[in-house]
C-alpha cells in the first residue's frame, strides 16, 4: 500500500492543474476525428520539458487516458470514432444517439469508461511491484530477448502483413543505431550532420505519428467539410447510472476483457473495444438488438478501451518494454527527464511513479465529472474544417520538434521520417513496431553487448543467450509471436485469395 | 466482348498494384543492402557487431519482400492514386518549403505564418474571390500564431531561428 503515501503529490498546485488541463483538453482532442491518443500525446511531450519529470507524466497520463474516452464523443454524436479505440462504440451508441438518446449514451459511456479506467490502473497499482520484483531477477540476456520480444510481438499483432510488420520492427531498430556510439567511440550510419547526434526519440514520434495524419487530410482535397451532428437532449444523470447498473454483466465483461488485453504487449485499444462488444453480443439474450441501439454495446467498448490503459503500462514500468505506442511515447516522456523505468523505478523514483500512476487513478474520476459536462460541447471541435487542423498540426509539428534541442536538424528528420512513413503506410508497412524498434532498439543492444562481454569470460555467445528456463521461455514467445503472424496472414490470404481482390497478403 | 474488357482491366489493375508495392521493396532492399555492407566492413568490428545481427535479419525480410512484391504476391495497402498524389503534393510543397528552407531563412514565425496560411487557403473550399472569406483565414492563421507564440516563445522560453524577419 505505498502508493497512497504519494496521493499529496498529485494534489498539489501545479500537478492538479495540469492533471485537470490534460483530462480537458484530452477530452476535446480525443473528441476531434483523425486526432489519435498517440498523436496528441507525442505533440504534448515538447510542453513538459520545463516541468518537473512528474509533472510532465501528469499531463501526459491525464491527456493518455481522456483522449481514448473523449473519443466515444464524436463516435457516439458523428458516428466517427475519434480513435481506432472507439470502432465499437460508434456501433451503437450512433445509434442511440439517433433514437434521441444521445445524452445517455454519452453518460453511460463516460460512467463505463470511468469504471474500466479505475480497475485498470487498480491492476496497474497492484501487478507493478509485484513484476518489478520479479524482474529483478533479469540478467543482461534476458533484458535483450524481452526488447526483441517486444518488436516481434507488435511486428506480429500490430500488421496486416507479417514480413512488413517484422520488416518495419527491423528499420526502427536499424534507426535506432544511427549517431555516435559511446562505448566504442565510432560513427554508425551518419549520411547527414543532422544525424550526429542519432534520431531523437521525440522527434522521430512527431514526424511518424502527426505528418501522416496531416498527409492524409490533405488527400482528401479540397472538399466541403459536412458533418451531421444529433441534436442531443438533456438527461438525468441518475437514470444513466440506473442503465448502467442494469448492464452490470456488459461493464464487467469490458473491464475484464480489457485489462487482459491492456497486459499483452502491441495489442491495442481497439481490438480491446471489438472484443469486448463481441463477447458481451454473444453473452446477451438479445443479440439482435447489438448495432441497434443496445447501451451494452456502448458500455461494454468503453469499460474495455479504458481498462486497457492502465494494464498496458505495467511492462513500460517494470521491464522498460512498452507495450504500445502511446507506452512508447510515455517512455519518451520519462527520458526526456533522465528516468529510465525497469525494475529498480520503484526503488529510485518512488514519487515519480507513484504519482504518476496515483493521477491516473485521480484522472479517471476527473474524466467521468467533465466527460460528462464537457461531451455535448466537445463534438463542435468535430466541425473544425480539416483545412485548418491540418495547418495547425503541421506547425506544431514543426515547433514540437524543433524544440526538443532547438536544432533544424530535428525539423528535417521530423518530416522525412513522417513523409516516409505516409508512403509506407500506403503498402502496407506499420509504424507501431517502427517506432518500438526505435524505442526497444538502445536497451537490446546494450544488454546485447554486456551479455556478450560476460558471455566470452564464460562458455561463448551461444551458451549465454539460449540457456536457461527464463532465457529459452522468451525465445519461445518469440518464436511462438513470428509463427503467429505467419500461420494468421496466411489463412487472411487463402481466405482472400478465390477472389483475388482482398487486401491481404 | 465484356468478359475480355474485365479481364484486360482487371489485369491492368493487377499491374498497377505489383509497381506500387515493386517500387517500395526495392527501395528497402537497396537500403538493406548497404545497411548490411556497411556494418559489416566498417571498424571497429565491436561497434558493429548488433548492426551486423539486425542488419541481416533486416535483408533476409527485404529480399523476402521483394520476392513477394515482384511476384505480386503482395497485396496490402492500398497504394497511392493519381488523384491523391494531385491533392498531396501542392501541400506537400508547402511544408517542406516550410520546414526545409523558409523557417531557418525567413524566421519560424513569419514562415509558419505563410505556411498556415498557404495550406489552409490551398486546401479551403470556399471561394479564393471574396474579401470575407480570405478575412476570415487571415484571422484564423494569425489568431493560431498567436497561440503559437505565446506557448513557445513566452511559456517555453524556446528561441526560435529569426532569420531576414520573425
Amino acid at each position: 500500500m505505498e502508493f497512497l503515501q504519494y496521493f499529496g503529490g498529485v494534489f498539489e498546485p501545479v500537478a492538479f492543474m495540469l492533471l485537470l488541463g490534460g483530462t480537458i483538453g484530452g477530452l476535446i482532442l480525443g473528441a476531434t476525428p483523425g486526432l489519435s491518443p498517440t498523436m496528441a500525446v507525442a505533440l504534448l511531450i515538447p510542453f513538459t520539458f520545463q516541468l518537473e519529470a512528474t509533472q510532465g507524466l501528469i499531463l501526459l497520463g491525464a491527456a493518455y487516458t481522456a483522449t481514448v474516452a473523449g473519443g466515444a464523443v464524436s463516435a457516439i454524436l458523428l458516428r466517427i470514432p475519434g480513435a481506432p479505440a472507439n470502432i465499437a462504440t460508434a456501433l451503437d451508441g450512433h445509434e442511440l444517439a439517433r433514437q434521441g438518446r444521445g445524452t445517455e449514451a454519452l453518460h453511460v459511456s463516460f460512467l463505463a469508461s470511468g469504471v474500466g479506467g479505475i480497475v485498470g490502473v487498480l491492476l496497474l497499482i497492484f501487478l507493478t511491484p509485484i513484476l518489478a520484483q520479479w524482474a529483478l531477477a533479469f540478467g543482461p540476456s534476458h533484458l535483450f530477448w524481452m526488447a526483441i520480444l517486444g518488436v516481434t510481438v507488435i511486428g506480429s499483432l500490430d500488421s496486416r502483413s507479417f514480413v512488413k510488420g517484422l520488416l518495419s520492427g527491423c528499420l526502427g531498430l536499424w534507426l535506432s543505431m544511427i549517431g555516435y556510439d559511446d562505448i566504442q567511440g565510432a560513427q554508425r550510419f551518419i549520411f547527414h550532420d543532422s544525424l550526429t547526434g542519432g534520431v531523437n526519440i521525440i522527434t522521430a514520434l512527431i514526424g511518424i505519428f502527426a505528418i501522416p495524419q496531416v498527409i492524409e487530410m490533405l488527400a482528401k482535397g479540397r472538399v466541403e467539410h459536412k458533418i451531421n451532428t444529433v441534436q442531443v437532449e438533456s438527461q438525468s444523470l441518475l437514470a444513466s447510472l440506473k442503465l448502467l447498473l442494469t448492464n452490470i454483466k456488459a461493464l464487467s465483461v469490458g473491464t475484464v476483457v480489457g485489462s487482459v488485453i491492456g497486459l499483452i504487449p502491441g495489442v491495442g485499444g481497439q481490438i480491446a473495444g471489438l472484443l469486448a462488444y463481441d463477447q458481451t453480443r454473444k453473452f446477451s439474450k438479445d443479440k439482435a438488438s447489438f448495432g441497434k441501439g443496445n447501451p451494452a454495446g456502448v458500455i461494454a467498448a468503453e469499460s474495455a478501451n479504458n481498462a486497457m490503459v492502465g494494464p498496458s503500462l505495467v511492462p513500460l514500468l517494470t521491464l522498460s518494454i512498452p507495450g504500445s505506442p502511446t507506452a512508447a511515447v510515455l517512455l519518451g516522456g520519462l527520458l526526456i527527464h533522465g528516468i529510465f523505468p525497469g525494475s529498480d523505478l520503484f526503488d529510485n523514483y518512488p514519487d515519480v511513479a507513484w504519482t504518476f500512476i496515483n493521477s491516473m487513478l485521480i484522472g479517471q474520476v476527473l474524466m467521468v465529472i467533465f466527460g460528462i459536462w464537457v461531451a455535448r460541447h466537445a463534438a463542435r471541435v468535430a466541425h473544425v474544417p480539416p483545412p485548418i487542423m491540418a495547418a495547425a498540426v503541421m506547425v506544431l509539428a514543426v515547433f514540437g520538434s524543433y524544440s526538443v534541442q532547438q536544432s533544424m536538424g530535428d525539423v528535417y528528420v521530423m518530416l522525412i521520417l513522417g513523409i516516409s512513413m505516409y508512403l509506407l503506410e500506403k503498402v502496407g508497412f506499420s509504424a507501431a513496431p517502427l517506432v518500438l524498434g526505435l524505442i526497444l532498439g538502445p536497451i537490446a543492444e546494450a544488454n546485447f553487448i554486456q551479455g556478450s562481454m560476460i558471455a566470452n569470460a564464460m562458455d561463448g555467445a551461444m551458451v549465454y543467450f539460449l540457456s536457461g528456463t527464463l532465457n529459452l521461455f522468451l525465445v519461445a514467445l518469440v518464436v511462438a509471436s513470428i509463427a503467429y503472424s505467419f500461420i494468421s496472414t496466411r489463412k487472411a490470404g487463402l481466405q482472400k485469395a478465390p477472389d483475388m481482390q482482398g487486401a491481404s497478403e | 466482348m465484356s468478359n475480355t474488357a474485365s479481364t484486360a482491366s482487371s489485369a491492368r489493375s493487377a499491374s498497377k498494384t505489383r509497381m506500387q508495392h515493386l517500387i517500395p521493396a526495392t527501395i528497402i532492399l537497396a537500403l538493406a543492402l548497404s545497411v548490411t555492407y556497411l556494418s559489416f566492413i566498417r571498424e571497429p568490428a565491436d561497434a558493429f557487431l548488433f548492426p551486423r545481427f539486425i542488419a541481416s535479419v533486416m535483408l533476409l525480410l527485404a529480399i523476402w519482400n521483394f520476392v513477394r512484391a515482384l511476384l505480386g504476391m503482395a497485396r496490402i495497402g492500398d497504394g497511392l492514386t493519381l488523384q491523391v498524389v494531385r491533392n498531396v503534393l501542392p501541400g506537400l510543397l508547402i511544408i517542406s518549403v516550410f520546414a526545409l528552407f523558409a523557417a531557418k531563412y525567413f524566421g519560424f514565425y513569419l514562415a509558419s505564418w505563410c505556411a498556415f496560411l498557404g495550406v489552409y487557403s490551398l486546401y479551403d473550399p470556399a471561394s479564393h474571390t471574396e474579401f470575407k472569406t480570405w478575412k476570415k483565414r487571415l484571422i484564423v492563421t494569425t489568431l493560431f500564431m498567436v497561440v503559437i507564440y505565446c506557448l513557445f516563445s513566452l511559456l517555453l522560453k524556446v528561441q526560435t531561428p529569426r532569420g531576414l524577419f520573425l
